[in-house]
């Protein structure tokens, strides 16, 4: 089980990419951190989540 | 009477204390958006006695900014960073100041921020935020960023908080208030959002 945003899901095996495509997400608007460092946008389609792995998604809303 | 910079410094180092101050005093933070966040977050860090502040936006003063911006009327149509410097410069006489009047983008981000020591993301356009974010967390690792999202509209002051996603990486606001879900940007609502980010970049400093 991977945790995302403090949720266990069952998408170990998929890549950073995969899951976001799957989720309610949009990719233009996210940071992705993965056990401690950001994933680097070029590498959400080859950085594949696995078991134990700690995910936040930080989605960015509009205002400043 | 304006006061000279040893009476200056000596008042910072007075509240401060010699150690905390000489860390503000040497720090360099760059401030990416010039608007509600951005302007309240230079203010707040000019009165603290940062040394540098490196000011980035490539847009005007607009009436409609006038709400919740610290600009003052008789500088609409002035570009944002001149008008902020002169503001500054009135609070700080003393701080160092560089401004770059530009948009920042994939290919210019590296050399305007290679000064900081902290970047602040201030801008308004979500997918902007995301773009400096990754940006420069990807190239500029060793940099820390304060980064803000969600302060749209009149919900609890007590929402916006202040959230250390990485070991260099803080995220302030409630995280949720959309400005297209709301009613837009108030300013006691944004000024929080920029004081945390202000307060963070102090308390970064304190543990260096």
């Amino acid at each position: 089980m991977v945790k995302i945003n403090g949720e266990f899901l069952d998408v170990a095996g998929k890549t950073v990419a995969g899951y976001l495509s799957t989720s309610a997400y949009d990719a233009k608007r996210v940071a992705v951190e993965r056990n401690g460092y950001i994933v680097p946008k070029a590498k959400y389609s080859t950085t594949v989540l696995c078991d134990d792995d700690s995910v936040e998604v930080i989605s960015f809303v509009g205002g400043g | 009477m304006i006061p000279t910079n040893e009476e200056w410094k000596a008042a910072l180092e007075e509240r401060h204390g010699i150690e905390l101050q000489n860390n503000i005093s040497g720090a360099t933070v760059a401030i990416c958006g010039l608007g509600g966040l951005g302007s309240n977050i230079a203010i707040s860090l000019a009165r603290a006695g940062i040394g540098k502040l490196i000011l980035i936006d490539f847009d005007k003063v607009d009436i409609t900014n006038l709400h919740r911006q610290q600009y003052k009327a008789c500088q609409l149509g002035k570009y944002k960073t001149d008008a902020l410097k002169e503001n500054l410069l009135e609070i700080a006489p003393y701080l160092h100041i560089e401004t770059h009047t530009a948009r920042i983008t994939e290919t210019n981000i590296t050399e305007f921020l290679k000064d900081a020591d902290i970047i602040c993301e201030a801008f308004d356009v979500a997918e902007t935020k995301a773009m400096l974010v990754n940006e420069a967390l990807e190239k500029m690792p060793n940099k820390y960023l304060v980064a803000a999202s969600g302060m749209a509209g009149l919900g609890d002051a007590n929402l916006i908080k202040t959230r250390k996603i990485t070991s260099r990486f803080y995220l302030c606001g409630d995280e949720v208030s959309d400005i297209n879900d709301e009613i837009g940007l108030v300013s006691s609502r944004v000024m929080l959002c920029a004081a945390h980010q202000a307060h963070t970049v102090l308390q970064i400093l304190t543990q260096k």
